[in-house]
């Protein structure tokens, strides 16, 4: 690597700095997406080393797997409403916490308690995905022991011999996935939020609420502009997040890799851990890799052009 | 889904999702870094020892032999007991590893040509026995079934083990593995609380209803199950099948005939005896969403009358059984104009031991499985983890068993030769997967029995593609 530090001009000294990490990414990130693209026209079972070409065999049968694309449309929906609601309800309790106050002679600032809330808000984030799926799957569970079925029985609001079965009910499973993540995500998306709000000059909150702004239109008019890229990134973040979803899907529902009840909670990476390494189709299992890298890529482009605005300077 | 190895905490959601988050996180790269590890064959062994009677495949002394155990339900306290006695008398020197990771584990070393030399691939991570023989990674047994017997020189291991031990390590029509359970299969329930209410065992299923609605009457669940894992309830519907249409429609599965669901009979009036357990309101409530070890423990505490498991339940619910539950099996009662009498069960062999066909160490390999199959080893392995082996008559009489053991050692010995066994989901793991599907959208009242078979009929056919089902034939 020297040769190329004491090399000609900036671009050289800049590339031998370079050089390093970039082997790494490519020797670890980049290879193996190739190997995927490869093995994915292949029939290799994941055991063993040997294995055939067949073509294009692989992506036609995905078009036609009814699984893949059930699962495919759940990532969709899951994509939209993360996203959304995460997103939403951070907005909501940052700028609640942060500028929702009364506003009185003190100026702008959060509700009553708004330091407390910030810390309590952040809890979830701590806990790592296993946590979380021992937690939700404890309130979700299915007989009388469950935290939401013991509380709805005891208002009496369900008949104790006919419980919900949360986990178990194909209208509700993937709703009740979501909110886990949504629970998970918010505390961090609020402290981010609030971290951006308040580099946001008090002189601005002040002039609007000398102007005769309230609450809502301090929020639409000068908060969320001025918040846009940090929304922006989130979107992309909680995108991929959603794209993703495995950890949870695969322990808290049921199924090889989760997915159940009859496939109402799949996601791709379930379906494609299912068959990469419970059926012995790798080869079909790297042709849904290839398809979930090609549509995370696109999706992600699509979100950072859609959002994107002028941005304001402050 | 394998079941004999279904310990505590064997889908400890801790472990699993960690393990899984492992494998996820970086989910491209990992497909890849595993099949990356190249097809080189880097066998070089030890020098083997000269082949004896009391050394049939040439064990070298001081070789090394790596064993990789399942640590479910049995522990792995055994195979440690196993090793030191393996070292002690061929001064090999063991390493061992006890796992729930079977695959994260071993894949890699699958792939890399550097498997262990001894593998019990059970559990929920287990890598499928199909797709391993399929990809030619297991070596053939058949040299340790035809060495002489470590009890009895002049008898051959083979005709040391239970009817139907060798049959189910077939694979593609070559014996690869070495099940070494040996595991009864139909319902438990508690002889305490069945002594209180004065119920009797029920011996037809209309019987069984009757039992069950007395429980549901007496505010106990009449049937629980496991039902995350609709592997348990499968075990019911194909058993009821088993005994109504006899052997013929067992075959008639596993062979995946056209008719082997839709236009049979026996599995028609199956399905619908178990959906009028759901349809008659007789399922402990909630039991659908419950896991393996919620239900079974709900059962313990006499939430339900009855539970569907095998012999391992006992085991694997020794911590939460009361002293006095008096744990107790029942045969699948029989619907009506049944093929086989009330006693036939399923006698199934599980905890799949193999041996890869690219060990470094293959001859110790095999000598370990042949020690296994004595009568010594089968002793220690009943003492550590309450269950019988293949062996036939394996366990010294000394051995005092427990109430739900020993219950299935007279229900084993009631059957004498009525028992059977299913292959389809050691051969395809595709289609019980989606039986197991439909089962679960049956015993939530989403589909009904027709729908079912239907679906059922479905899976086979397509298992019917698999261009291994003209291996996987039985007679």
């Amino acid at each position: 690597m020297s040769h190329v530090a004491q090399g000609r001009g900036k671009y050289g000294f800049i590339a031998g700095f370079l050089f390093a990490p970039l082997a790494l990414y490519l020797t670890f990130v980049i290879w193996p997406y190739v190997q995927t693209f490869g093995y994915s026209f292949t029939n290799w079972t994941g055991q063993s080393p040997t294995f055939d070409f067949v073509g294009t065999d692989n992506y036609a049968a995905l078009l036609k797997d009814e699984v893949f694309r059930g699962a495919l449309w759940h990532n969709l929906l899951l994509l939209v409403f993360v996203p959304l609601v995460t997103i939403l309800l951070a907005l909501f309790f940052a700028f609640m916490v942060n500028a929702g106050g009364r506003g009185g002679a003190g100026g702008v600032q959060g509700v009553g308690g708004s330091r407390f809330y910030k810390v309590v808000y952040f809890f979830p984030q701590v806990l790592s995905l296993a946590i979380l799926s021992v937690l939700f799957g404890a309130i979700y569970r299915s007989d009388e022991g469950g935290l939401l079925n013991g509380f709805l029985t005891g208002l009496g609001l369900i008949d104790a011999n006919h419980p919900v079965e949360w986990l178990n009910e194909p209208n509700l499973v993937l709703w009740c996935l979501l909110l886990v993540v949504v629970w998970h995500g918010v505390g961090f998306y609020l402290v981010l939020f609030s971290a951006a709000m308040q580099s946001v000059p008090k002189d601005v909150y002040e002039a609007a609420l000398l102007d005769g702004a309230g609450r809502a239109q301090t929020f639409f008019k000068v908060t969320l502009p001025l918040l846009w890229d940090s929304v922006q990134t989130s979107a992309v973040y909680l995108g991929i997040a959603a794209m993703d979803m495995f950890v949870l899907v695969s322990t808290m529902t049921s199924g090889q890799f989760g997915g159940g009840p009859d496939h109402h909670s799949e996601v791709m990476s379930t379906v494609l851990m299912r068959n990469f390494l419970y059926f012995g189709k790798s080869g079909y299992a790297c042709a849904m890799g290839v398809v979930m890298l090609a549509l995370t890529m696109i999706l992600s482009v699509i979100t950072l052009r859609a959002t994107r605005r002028e941005r304001i300077e402050f | 889904m394998g079941s004999t190895g279904e310990g505590l905490g064997r889908r400890d959601l801790i472990k699993r999702s960690a393990a899984l988050g492992l494998i996820t996180v970086p989910t491209m790269s990992f497909l890849s870094a595993c099949a990356s590890g190249g097809a080189e064959n880097s066998t070089k062994g030890p020098d083997k020892a000269a082949v004896t009677k009391e050394n049939p495949f040439g064990v070298a002394k001081g070789g090394k032999l790596d064993v990789v155990v399942f640590k479910g339900g049995f522990g792995d306290d055994y195979a440690k007991a196993w090793e030191a006695a393996f070292d002690k008398k061929w001064g090999t020197t063991s390493s061992h590893l006890g796992t729930q990771e079977i695959t994260a584990k071993l894949q890699p070393r699958f792939n890399g040509g550097t498997p262990p030399d001894v593998v019990d691939d059970s559990g929920a991570q287990k890598i499928p026995l199909d797709v391993l023989g399929k990809g030619g990674q297991l070596a053939e047994l058949n040299a340790v079934l035809d060495a002489p017997s470590l009890d009895d020189p002049s008898k051959k291991v083979r005709d040391t083990l239970v009817d139907g031990a060798v049959e189910q390590g077939m694979l593609g029509g070559k014996y690869l593995v070495l099940k070494y359970v040996y595991a009864v299969f139909g319902f438990w329930y508690s002889g305490k609380l069945f002594k209180e209410k004065g119920w009797a065992p029920p011996k037809t299923w209309d019987e069984f209803l009757d039992v069950c609605t007395k429980a549901k009457d007496a505010g106990i669940g009449g049937l629980a199950h496991q039902g995350k894992f609709p592997y348990y309830i499968n075990v019911v519907i194909m058993d009821l099948i088993a005994k109504k249409g006899g052997p013929d429609a067992v075959k008639a599965i596993d062979n995946l005939e056209p008719n082997a669901f839709e236009g049979n009979a026996a599995a028609l009036a199956a399905v619908e005896a178990v959906y009028e357990v759901v349809e008659k309101g007789l399922l402990m409530p909630g039991t659908n969403g419950l896991t393996h070890t919620e239900s079974q423990t709900a059962w313990n505490q006499y939430k339900a009358a009855f539970i569907p498991c095998g012999s391992w339940l006992e085991n694997e619910q020794l911590k939460q059984t009361p002293e006095d539950f008096d744990m107790k099996f029942l045969p699948v009662p029989l619907l009506a104009d049944s093929k086989m009498p009330l006693a036939a069960i399923r006698a199934g062999v599980d905890e799949p031991f193999i041996v890869p066909e690219k060990a470094a160490n293959k001859a110790a390999a095999l000598e370990f499985l042949r020690s296994m199959l004595s009568r010594e080893w089968s002793t220690i392995f009943a003492q550590q983890a309450n269950s019988l082996t293949v062996v036939k008559d394996g366990v010294d009489p000394g051995v005092k068993l427990r109430p739900g053991t020993q219950a299935a050692v007279e229900a084993l010995k009631a059957a004498g030769t009525n028992t059977f066994s299913y292959r389809y989901p050691d051969w395809y793991s595709e289609m019980d997967t989606e039986i197991q599907n439909a089962s679960n959208e049956l015993m939530a009242q989403r589909i009904q029995p027709k729908e079912w078979i239907k679906r059922a009929q479905a899976a086979v056919n397509k298992a019917a593609q698999d261009p291994n089902a003209k291996n996987n034939k039985r007679s």
